[in-house]
């Protein structure tokens, strides 16, 4: 084994108490990262899942002939953004409401006239169910005089997206925060690490040791207690899951490469704030 | 091997620790560098050891110039400088053989070679039989032997010696001299600090070099030169 990683574990046994309590500190601040985290893949399978019924449905004119309408439904098709193009005929249109609203199904059934227009509703590709997307789809028809009117839901759009925003950002600027504090708590162990070793390294400068390999077991430590503290706040985060899935309500767990990533990016997250606090406090040995 | 030009060193609310010093150790060399307390014999060692830097002038130890060397690079010298602490500066909660180990063990020897090295190195300064003890369980002289073989680790070619402690005429401390001069007549340099004329008096052949108030006053090595010079001439 490295001196190094040596050093590094022996750092734990030596203060089994402060280095436990760094990861579990870390452990806390990192578990707050792991709820947002949490919170917010939920929040975009929410999302996507009201995202995949984004679609512009464009109202035709009752005048609008065949060849016309046609011509409209092929150039929008050859929109790469656009998976399919569906036309529904007023008489489709009819027996569509009568289905869906069988409350106003008299009503349908007594009209002299179809009242409904004829349509063409404009399926997008995943990815490009954006709000830019369907006001450049929409606004394509709306060129064309047999066009009334091209519908999508602009707000309800815009609001999707927003959300999404908020939820990103909110994990972004909190996870953030909370990732602040686990990398003051790291530097302050550290800190202390180095204090308590001093000796040590005072007489590794004195002797020629080189920095690389005077820091190398303060990096490893830091990387330590981040994985360790990276370790913690998913089991924390896990049965917080199973906690909201058992007894409020039904969400789903983030997928393995999150935890992993999770993982890895605290380990690399404690060596970097070990790295920081030893530019620091390295000198004043 | 150690060469002073000119070198000052001064310290923001000091003065002038060092003024104007120059003189030159040679490879094989053995010198004491002795003054008053105050007179700047650590300051001098400390920039041999490169520790710091001077002020003024430049100094050069084993091709290594303070004024090129960068603290990134300063482990290069650090291995070919040897230096004893007057304190010797070992690590408590170790024995004398780990203390050792530790130097070879950070400054890169193979693992397997370790043991071996440092334990030739405790017999070598006479302390094999204590190398299971703990710092704490040794005398002060042993602890300087420690200290010794500790700045042996590195095969230096330059031993830097703080004041030795200890009544000259003491048999231990009688002994750790001996061991500078073993150390010296295999060829490596010696800078001992003293302030104790009793131990250069002891030691004769030794070169003297005497700072008074930060300035060389004193150079055996250009004494014996004058006074050959003042032999000569009629």
């Amino acid at each position: 084994m490295s001196y190094a990683l040596r050093e590094a574990l022996a750092a734990f046994r030596r203060a089994p108490v402060l280095t436990g309590l760094s990861s579990a500190m870390v452990g806390l601040a990192l578990f707050v990262v792991g709820l947002f985290s949490l919170a917010t893949y939920n929040l975009q399978l929410a999302l996507s899942a009201i995202e995949e019924r984004v679609e512009v449905v464009v109202y035709l004119r009752d005048d609008a002939r065949q060849s016309e309408i046609d011509l409209l439904l092929e150039e929008l098709t050859a929109f790469d953004e656009v998976r399919f193009v569906t036309y529904v005929s007023k008489r489709d249109a009819l027996e569509r409401a009568r289905t869906e609203l069988p409350e106003f199904g008299e009503l349908f059934m007594s009209a002299e006239v179809n009242p409904l227009p004829q349509s063409l509703e404009v399926e997008l590709r995943e990815g490009f169910r954006t709000p830019e997307v369907v006001q450049k789809v929409a606004d394509a028809s709306e060129g064309y005089p047999f066009v009334e009117d091209a519908q999508y839901g602009r707000e309800w759009v815009d609001r999707l997206f927003a959300l999404r925003r908020i939820g990103l950002a909110s994990t972004a600027v909190l996870g953030g925060a909370f990732a602040l504090v686990a990398a003051l708590i790291i530097g302050t162990a550290l800190r202390i690490a180095i204090f308590a070793r001093r000796d040590e390294i005072y007489v590794m400068r004195l002797v020629g040791a080189t920095t690389g390999f005077i820091r190398r077991p303060f990096l490893l430590e830091g990387a330590l207690a981040g994985l360790a503290g990276g370790a913690l706040a998913w089991v924390m985060t896990y049965a917080t899951y199973r906690g909201v899935y058992a007894y409020l309500f039904e969400i789903s767990w983030v997928p393995g490469s999150w935890v992993l990533l999770g993982i890895v990016v605290g380990a690399l997250f404690g060596a970097v704030s070990s790295a920081l606090a030893m530019r620091r406090h390295l000198q004043e040995v | 091997m150690i060469k002073l030009s000119h070198v000052s060193k001064e310290y923001p609310k000091r003065g002038f620790a060092l003024k104007d010093v120059s003189f030159h150790v040679k490879k094989g060399e053995f010198a004491f560098l002795t003054g008053h307390s105050g007179s700047g014999k650590s300051t001098t060692l400390r920039l041999i050891h490169m520790a710091d830097r001077p002020t003024e002038g430049e100094v050069r130890v084993s091709g290594f110039s303070s004024e090129r060397l960068t603290e990134r690079d300063l482990w290069k010298l650090r291995r070919r400088v040897g230096m004893v602490f007057q304190d010797f500066r070992l690590l408590p909660g170790r024995t004398a053989l780990e203390n050792v180990a530790f130097v070879l063990e950070v400054t890169g020897t193979p693992r397997r070679a370790i043991q071996s090295k440092a334990n030739r190195l405790l017999t070598q300064v006479g302390l094999s039989p204590k190398a299971g003890a703990y710092v704490h369980e040794l005398s002060g002289g042993e602890q300087q032997r420690v200290a010794i073989a500790r700045a042996l680790a590195n095969d230096p070619y330059v031993l830097l010696a703080g004041e030795p402690t200890g009544d000259p005429r003491d048999r231990a401390t009688r002994g750790v001299m001996e061991l500078f001069w073993d150390i010296n007549a295999k060829g490596m340099a010696v800078l001992m600090a003293t302030h104790d004329l009793e131990v250069m008096r002891r030691h004769p052949h030794a070169r003297v070099l005497e700072l008074d108030h930060g300035k060389l006053v004193y150079d055996s090595a250009n004494a014996e030169v004058e006074r050959e010079q003042a032999e000569v001439q009629p």
